[in-house]
């Protein structure tokens, strides 16, 4: 019995081993999208109390062009570390991007918008979380990309890094600007 | 030429750390002094080795050597030397590089100084930190050779990332690295002493001073890493709860209770096998943060470089290091004799409360942290796990081992009288009282409740240590002279446990006033406006273009007074670095002993005539660092004790015999 007590934390290394070599088989930025080709959902949300200048977001802005839309909140730290990758890809790479500011106080939004740059052509305010709910976040930030028919094409969970825009977005763009 | 030698040196390395490791394992088990003694010199070329490819690497740095990979990936022609030299770690290869250095180093210190220890432990010491160096060698040469060429060599690099480009966390690795490496050494003594089935207290006298010599400079490197996300990240945070902070604390929670654990088995013989273990989970937990940061596998602010193959690698590391001595400690720990017995109120009971809180709370972090990833794992879906977690958890935890600390110091061996060591603090509860009255008058009201009880642990760690140490020397009881008599041949270890205790007492000072007490303004300014934030007039005098060595900026300049005396200049920047093409904002920062001024430069607005101009006033956040500033200087000070300077007690007892010794 004593013996087993002892033999207690190799058990516990052992869980615990096994769960971060499962781990890997998972990436914790690949989560399955059930909305993928279905059309975003429809919602309207106004604009961050106190910013009125671009506007609101709602599905109707989203048809037309081939758009990004970006799920952040001043309270996430990797919002911040993907905030230059977004400038980048609205005011270099010309992508036109949404933001869906999720369950943030609008005083701390404009704050970190103000800090660190608005990048994006419009945002929604989101302060209940309800419509990010509809788009099926789990976390922020998450970006989706939408087609010129407002369908969701492209999910990316977890902060946009170059090599995603790189190897994924940009390439996508391109490929649903042609279709 | 020069890299290709680094290169060589690198592999030479690692075989001198199989001769470092199997040889003296055999000999130790046979009793073969040759095969033992191999490994001193083996320690000592090993660390040689290990240094002249580190120079190497850091050479191809500064010269701004493009041929070579690494350096284009995280360098630039223009780049600052002092970021030049400091890139070096800033990357992954680098860093991993800087990881066996510190581990080579710490080696070589136990043979070199180690001249006292028991042969055979010694040889089983360092072969175990030979084997955890082949481990580490194996895996920068076979997924993160950082001396790989590129050919044809591009004209400049990619320049490093410009959040990274900051004193404060360019010199924050070193720190945090020593410390988590430093923790191999309890580490390799735990598994030797498994291998020789004994611990005794010369054990634990030899294992205290390298855990806290870890201990410091780990608490070193998470103080300049929060001072870091303070200044440069963050609107006022000092701590996020990140899971690369995270994976530092953890180590830093079981290193703290083996320093304490350690201390029953010097003075009273018990605890052992808790302390071996105590010593296996931190080093592993310093491992696992290894593992956490370079696989990629939970999502981070800090994952700027990410490798699934590297991870899989530096698991397997750990399956071996961490799994082999957990097993062998269940085989070996139950024939280890128990020791001194004690009363459930002594000093070793509080040292035991200690290290039951402070494991917990190491479960607490540990499961906040990779929570998300086991969920994942069982297919119950996917949940990022945030600061109110943390606030929910640990701090009912933190709250008690703070009490309790100041408490425990009063305690004596074996048994104690609780009620007589609560009647001698009254002054530190007096202290608190009027530390809430205060606080409560002063900011009327006393703002949330979390902010009273946070003055009242501050007091209660601070005073209660102080007084605790006045008792130690008599203070006020017997004459001036006497009492600093009795404080200069107080041990060090005793003036350390005074400083570190109080430190923390400061610490928790400085959470509490910018948590509860902060102000922030958020303005459109244009130059020649003025505004008002807690009492300080801000005077926007101009913005001026500022070209660095690889960035432009915008400079605001900002006047400071409060009641018309001038206090500050404060020059906050807008950087543009070409080459990432990333823009920070270097905040300015005015810090008095009591509060810092911050302010930072934001967009402009208006076309370009006006910026947004955020300004805040941090309440007491300086003493955040200062106590942990205060906390390493503990532990350097302990470390001085006269116990630790290695071998000293026997040196004095065999300069007394007459017979001279053999020199080794």
């Amino acid at each position: 019995m004593r013996r087993l007590l002892y033999l207690l934390p190799f058990l516990l290394f052992i869980g615990v081993g096994v769960a971060f070599y499962l781990g890997f088989e998972r990436d914790p930025r690949d989560i399955p999208s059930a909305l993928i080709d279905k059309p975003a959902p429809t919602f309207d949300l106004p604009a961050i109390p106190g910013q009125p200048a671009t506007g609101g977001l709602s599905s109707a802005k989203l048809e037309g062009d081939v758009t990004l839309v970006n799920v952040f909140a001043s309270w996430c730290i990797p919002c911040k570390a993907e905030h230059p990758v977004i400038t980048r890809l609205s005011r270099e790479q010309g992508v036109t991007v949404y933001g869906i500011n999720y369950k943030d106080k609008p005083e701390d939004a404009l704050t970190w918008l103000s800090r660190n740059g608005n990048p994006y052509a419009a945002i929604g305010a989101d302060q209940d979380g309800r419509v990010s709910i509809d788009w099926g976040v789990y976390g922020v930030p998450e970006s989706y990309l939408i087609d010129r028919k407002g369908r969701i094409r492209y999910k990316h969970v977890g902060p946009l890094t170059p090599q995603v825009v790189e190897e994924q977005i940009l390439p996508m763009v391109k490929h649903l600007r042609q279709g | 030429m020069i890299p290709e030698l680094g290169h060589y040196a690198l592999v030479l390395a690692l075989f001198v750390a199989l001769v470092q490791s199997v040889p003296p394992l055999v000999g130790a088990a046979t009793r073969n002094t040759a095969w033992m003694n191999v490994a001193v010199p083996a320690a000592i070329a090993q660390m040689m080795l290990v240094l002249i490819a580190y120079g190497a690497l850091t050479w191809a740095h500064v010269v701004s050597d493009f041929s070579v990979l690494n350096v284009v990936q995280n360098s630039h022609s223009a780049k600052p030397m002092l970021y030049k030299v400091s890139g070096v770690w800033g990357n992954h290869e680098g860093s991993m590089m800087l990881w066996i250095v510190m581990l080579t180093i710490f080696g070589a210190a136990v043979a070199v100084f180690g001249r006292n220890l028991p042969p055979t432990l010694k040889a089983r010491v360092l072969a175990v930190q030979g084997l955890i160096g082949v481990g580490f060698l194996l895996f920068i040469l076979i997924t993160s050779n950082p001396f790989i060429r590129v050919v044809p060599a591009p004209l400049d690099g990619n320049d490093l990332n410009p959040l990274l480009q900051d004193p404060g966390l360019a010199f924050h690795p070193p720190f945090l690295y020593a410390g988590y490496v430093g923790f191999s050494m309890a580490f390799s003594f735990a598994v030797a002493a498994l291998i020789e089935g004994r611990v005794d207290p010369a054990w634990a006298r030899w294992v205290r001073p390298w855990t806290l010599a870890a201990w410091s400079t780990l608490t070193m490197g998470i103080a300049m890493g929060s001072w870091w996300a303070y200044y440069e990240l963050g609107w006022g945070g000092w701590w996020y709860w990140d899971p690369v902070e995270n994976a530092s604390f953890m180590p830093w929670l079981a290193g703290t209770a083996l320093l304490h654990s350690a201390i029953v088995v010097e003075k009273r013989d018990a605890l052992k096998s808790w302390t071996i273990l105590l010593s296996i989970v931190t080093f592993s937990l310093s491992l696992m943060g290894t593992f956490l940061v370079r696989s990629g596998i939970l999502t981070s602010v800090h994952a700027f470089a990410v490798d699934p193959k590297r991870g899989i690698f530096i698991l397997v590391l750990l399956a071996i290091a961490t799994g082999g001595s957990l097993l062998l400690y269940s085989l070996r720990a139950p024939s280890l004799k128990a020791g001194g017995l004690f009363a459930p109120i002594s000093r070793e009971g509080a040292l035991v409360l200690n290290n039951l809180l402070l494991s917990t709370a190491t479960a607490t972090v540990f499961i906040g942290t990779l929570y998300p990833l086991f969920l994942d794992i069982m297919k119950l879906g996917k949940v990022s796990v945030g600061a109110p977690f943390f606030n929910a958890t640990f701090v009912p935890v933190a709250i008690p081992v703070v009490i309790a600390m100041v408490v425990g110091p009063y305690l004596s061996w074996k048994r104690a009288d609780l009620g007589s060591a609560l009647t001698r603090l009254w002054v530190a509860g007096v202290a608190v009282v009027i530390a809430v009255a205060i606080t409560a008058y002063v900011k009327a009201g006393g703002g949330p409740l979390m902010a009273l009880v946070g003055i009242a642990l501050a007091a209660w760690a601070f005073v209660g240590s102080l007084v605790e140490f006045a008792d130690r020397i008599a203070l006020f009881r017997t004459s001036f002279r006497n009492s600093w008599n009795r404080a200069v041949h107080l041990p060090r270890s005793a003036w350390g446990m005074t400083i570190a205790h109080a430190s923390i007492g400061l610490s928790i000072l400085g959470m509490t006033g910018t948590s509860a007490w902060q102000t922030e303004s958020i303005t459109s300014m244009k130059p020649g406006d003025q505004t008002s934030v807690a009492g300080y007039e801000f005077h926007f005098d101009s913005v001026g273009l500022v070209n660095g060595p690889n960035f432009k900026a915008e400079r605001g300049i900002f006047t400071v007074t409060k009641d018309g005396r001038p206090i500050a200049t404060l020059e906050p920047e807008r950087r543009s670095y070409s080459t990432t093409r990333m823009t920070t904002t270097e905040s300015a920062i005015h810090t008095t002993v009591f509060s810092d001024l911050y302010v930072a430069l934001g967009d402009p607005t208006q076309n370009g005539t006006a910026w947004i101009v955020r300004i805040y006033h941090h309440p007491l956040v300086p003493w955040i660092w200062i106590g942990g500033v205060g906390m390493m200087l503990g532990g350097l000070v302990s470390l001085t004790d006269r116990r630790f300077r290695i071998g000293a007690p026997e040196r004095r007892r065999a300069a007394g015999k007459s017979a001279p010794l053999p020199a080794e």
